[in-house]
């Protein structure tokens, strides 16, 4: 952090949150990114453990879990946007530990906490992709 | 240290602690996933060899952990963006209920 980043950081109100990094534009976004993404999953989530816990009775079973995702263009796009949006939200909150617990900060980490959580949510896309296609 | 008893500091600790548990999780579970599911069969051995109470128990963890951050999440959101700041410990003892409902939920279904 540069001074001018510093005194930008004292002047900013608001600024100084756990993962927001006092006067970095690009703590910013993820703040941001983090409180889009938990509102997304507040959603997905619910209906994730609805369907788990629905799925479970009776035993699970690769026929009944297909018979539901197979060649549906609906299930596959709620899980495209679940999973895109828990990559991101699983690497920003490590993010956030990892600045706060061991001192990791710094703009190259940002970029590849967000290179980690896309490539998280890729290989989720393609597990949503296999349940489709299956 | 007479705040760690606060319910605000512990609901702060279940979702941090929670958060980190399942960000790890996440990427196994979806590489896991992505290999399991090449077609019916493949999937279907994969649901067998998880079909045991070691697995089911640890099943059981992540439902509470995910329900615990869930609900531990909108309690963050609702004090961010709607303020509701004189309801920290309800919402904190919602949190707890709605993590211990989805986790004794699941136990009754799967077992």
């Amino acid at each position: 952090m540069t001074a001018s980043d510093r005194r930008r950081a004292q002047a900013e109100p608001g600024a100084g949150g756990v993962n927001r990094m006092p006067g970095r534009a690009s703590g910013q976004v993820m703040w941001v990114v983090q409180r889009l993404t938990a509102m997304i999953l507040a959603v997905a989530v619910t209906v994730h453990l609805v369907t788990i816990i629905l799925a479970v009775r009776g035993g699970l079973s690769a026929a009944e879990i297909i018979g539901r995702t197979g060649g549906n263009a609906a299930w596959l796009g709620f899980y495209a946007v679940f999973a895109l949006a828990a990559g991101l939200h699983g690497a920003i909150g490590l993010r956030g530990i990892a600045a706060e617990w061991l001192g990791w900060r710094g703009r190259g980490l940002d970029a590849l906490w967000l290179a980690l959580g896309l490539l998280t949510a890729g290989f989720g896309i393609r597990a949503a992709l296999g349940l489709y296609a299956a | 240290m007479r705040d760690r008893t606060h319910p605000a500091w512990i609901a702060f600790l279940v979702h941090r602690v929670s958060g980190l548990l399942l960000a790890l999780f996440l990427p196994l579970h979806f590489w896991a996933l992505g290999q399991a599911i090449a077609g019916e069969a493949a999937l279907e051995g994969f649901l067998r060899w998880a079909d045991n109470p070691v697995l089911k128990a640890a099943e059981t963890g992540l439902v509470v952990l995910l329900a615990a951050h869930l609900a531990g999440g909108l309690r963050v959101l609702a004090l961010e963006f709607l303020g509701w700041r004189a309801a920290q410990k309800s919402l904190a003892a919602a949190s707890a209920g709605v993590a211990l409902a989805a986790g004794l939920l699941f136990l009754l279904n799967v077992v």
